[in-house]
């Protein structure tokens, strides 16, 4: 009998042990993010204490990656998944979790963290939602990342879910985390003061996945080149779209990296416009390299055209 | 629910204004003022994150007070330095969770349903063709996805198809993904891994129609699909290779009729399918998927028969990342060995198809496919057969698609055909894996 309660004991640890997963003391944190701006984020508070790696390119369509078997051995590895959430990866992320292997990073695990539940969301539809909207988001605009103000909040969240998986470096977290704050409020006071000439400005968007950016930098977003998120442009919206732009004489027009230039071009050479390439993402392009130069790059795109077009 | 987070809020506000004002009052310095302003926004953006949290996992809410008094004596002594509005998540939800106790079906109840959606086939046909004939017009399926997470372990998930003649569990099956040591299981009845095609729903098939040897070898639509287990893991590899096997043990029922490729007698007939995948990223726009396939089961003439089939499958995808949706191809080729013991002598039958679609912008694909294949039961009878598709999407939910299709059968007997079909999805039907 003793012997037996002997072999369940063994059984139990053994089992707890196997099943428990904790993080190795002396390991590093291998963090997955979907996206490369929560990469940039999480790097800034993780330093050198964490391994960061992204799944999608700064130059790709978050909404429609693929999920390659190549992401699988990524999330194996990981000890946090962090995600943009609010149903834009839903096309891609589920399977690549499920498929993982991986129970941390299963969804509820402790290493999957949501970035959406930190941030300031808008457009969150309050009525009825249906797919005549086209691809709407019935839980708000995922493209949040895009003010300042929420890349702290998602850095303060991501340092201390850092700090909860790795007690010991938590202090090392929060540092760095408050740096980040500061060099982010300096920044943000020169971001804020070159773009501050420009308040109340009119664009257009292509998709819109530049409302977060308008709010916080007061840019009045007045259409889309997409009928409807997710739907290709069509040549009567287009027309409508012409007609409103030399209406309000809105004369900019950004475009995310991902989509084709031929609608647009068409559209600013109709109406004297024109068309910049804005970065969505980190990465988008080759010197964008991290959350601040990510800003840099777009408010001095933003300014050139402004003054062309003024 | 909505009433208490609004408290919850309103009493946060009231709090921090009435602070506010008797320690400011007589500095009424407005940078501090300001700063004040901004962490009580904070505050609120966080409560509403928590609560759009809630919303969203209200499901897994449910079992957690048996572990949330756990992690609320322990807080962590990062969270409980800083301010209130930090709090992480998990001890705030079992917080938010409790009071609220409102009866009868709730809003939030809604949360726990799982994600539905409907899938609409309809095909016509036009052409004659006499050894393989199909019907004009036909609602070909309707496929119902149930999709959920179940409990922290494990997710489940459901396929039921409504042809013209009835309803089929396609697949129905919960997948534990939370095992040690990397694995994992699905039980319950699903499409067997041997090759590609075999894995494919109807609506994801690049082509109107599944490829000849599929319906002479592999079970056609219903394909080797059957009750059981299954098991994956990723096996180590060089860097960057991705390496995975698939073991699965059924039941040994596959395929019917004409098509039927596994059949159990008794229940010791069951049958098994190993798979084994490698994948590597050429370029960050190019790939490459290989694999090998086994299926070993027994067919109709009895337990003494056996049938084994052996596949090779090759995949190459192309898809330049800045213009992921309007460009890309994928070019696949599969090929099948049939043994199948039988009376007077044991037949063996080879077939392939090699395919390949182009994404010629946002919308539109064209495709061609080339078919051969022995018939199983007779296989020095060859069919043989080409396709051309076009494919217009007028958005991710829904397509049209024409095929011509030419099948030369053993027979001599050579039929031309036109292929139509409208696919439409409703709701949220969970992304197929790659």
């Amino acid at each position: 009998m003793q012997n037996l309660n002997g072999i369940r004991a063994l059984v139990a640890v053994t089992l707890g042990m196997a099943l428990s997963a904790t993080p190795a003391a002396a390991k590093k944190l291998n963090v997955v993010t979907s996206t490369s701006d929560l990469a940039a984020l999480t790097m800034e508070v993780g330093g050198d204490r964490i391994n960061v790696d992204s799944i999608a390119k700064g130059y790709q369509d978050p909404h429609f990656v693929e999920a390659k078997p190549s992401f699988l051995l990524k999330l194996k590895q990981a000890d946090v998944l962090l995600v943009v959430g609010l149903e834009l990866e839903i096309g891609w992320l589920p399977p690549l979790i499920t498929q993982s292997g991986n129970p941390k990073v299963q969804v509820g695990g402790q290493g999957y963290l949501d970035a959406s539940q930190f941030a300031e969301i808008l457009e969150i539809p309050s009525g009825p939602v249906s797919r005549a909207m086209g691809d709407v988001h019935p839980l708000g605009n995922p493209h949040y990342w895009l003010d300042p103000a929420n890349g702290r909040r998602i850095a303060r969240g991501v340092a201390n879910k850092l700090g909860e998986l790795d007690p010991n470096d938590a202090p090392y977290f929060q540092d760095r985390f408050k740096d980040f704050d500061r060099r982010l409020s300096d920044a943000e006071k020169k971001w804020d003061a070159e773009m501050s000439p420009y308040r109340g400005r009119k664009v257009v968007t292509y998709h819109n996945s530049a409302t977060n950016f308008a709010k916080h930098f007061g840019l009045n977003v007045m259409g889309y080149v997409e009928p409807r998120p997710g739907i290709p442009p069509t040549p009567g919206h287009t027309i409508e779209l012409m007609g409103l732009m030399k209406r309000d004489k809105i004369k900019v027009i950004l475009v995310e990296p991902y989509f084709d230039l031929k609608t647009p071009d068409s559209i600013a050479r109709e109406t004297g416009s024109k068309v910049i390439v804005f970065l969505p993402s980190v990465g988008g392009e080759k010197e964008v390299t991290d959350y601040f130069k990510l800003f840099d790059y777009d408010i001095a795109l933003l300014m050139k055209a402004f003054q062309e077009t003024n | 629910m909505k009433h208490f987070i609004f408290a919850v809020v309103l009493a946060t506000l009231i709090s921090t204004t009435m602070w506010g004002q008797q320690s400011t009052a007589p500095a009424a310095d407005t940078a501090a003022l300001e700063q004040k302003f901004r962490d009580m926004e904070d505050r609120i953006i966080a409560l509403e994150g928590q609560v759009r949290a809630l919303k969203a996992t209200a499901a897994q809410a449910q079992p957690a007070p048996v572990t949330s008094p756990e992690t609320a004596t322990e807080p962590s002594p990062l969270v409980s330095g800083t301010a209130p509005a930090e709090t992480s998540a998990t001890s705030s939800s079992s917080a938010f969770a409790r009071p609220i106790n409102l009866g009868g079906a709730s809003n939030a109840g809604k949360a726990l349903n799982p994600d539905i959606s409907v899938i609409g086939d309809f095909i016509g046909v036009a052409g004659h063709n006499s050894i393989s004939p199909s019907p004009a017009l036909e609602m070909h399926e309707s496929e119902i996805g149930l999709q959920a997470i179940i409990d922290p372990y494990a997710r489940g998930d459901f396929f039921l198809s409504f042809g013209e003649k009835g309803v089929n569990v396609e697949e129905g099956f919960i997948t534990f993904t939370a095992l040690p040591a990397g694995f994992t299981a699905r039980v319950g009845k699903m499409r067997s891994a041997f090759g590609k095609v075999n894995m494919m729903h109807n609506h994801v098939l690049p082509f109107v129609d599944r490829p000849l040897v599929s319906n002479s070898l592999t079970g056609g639509e219903d394909g080797i699909d059957d009750a059981g287990f299954s098991l994956e893991h990723i096996l180590p590899a060089p860097k960057g290779i991705f390496f995975d096997v698939t073991a699965q043990l059924f039941r040994g029922d596959s395929g019917g009729g004409d098509q039927l490729v596994f059949q159990s007698h008794r229940k010791s007939d069951v049958s098994t399918v190993e798979h084994l995948r490698a994948y590597k990223d050429l370029t960050e726009s190019t790939n490459l998927d290989i694999g090998l396939s086994y299926a070993r089961g027994h067919n109709e003439l009895g337990s003494a028969f056996l049938t084994q089939l052996y596949g090779v499958d090759a995949t190459v995808h192309w898809k330049p990342l800045r213009r992921a949706i309007y460009h890309s191809f994928v070019g696949r080729g599969e090929f099948i060995w049939s043994q199948r013991q039988q009376l007077p002598v044991e037949q063996r039958a080879f077939g392939f198809y090699t395919s390949g679609e182009y994404q010629l912008g946002r919308r539109w694909f064209v495709g061609g496919r080339y078919d051969l294949s022995d018939r199983s039961r007779f296989a020095n009878q060859t069919d043989k057969g080409g396709s051309a598709i076009l494919t217009y999407w007028p958005s991710e939910f829904s397509q049209i698609r024409t095929q011509y299709r030419y099948t030369k059968y053993a027979e001599n007997i050579g039929a031309h055909e036109v292929l139509f079909q409208v696919l439409f999805s409703l709701g949220a039907h969970g992304a197929h894996p790659f």
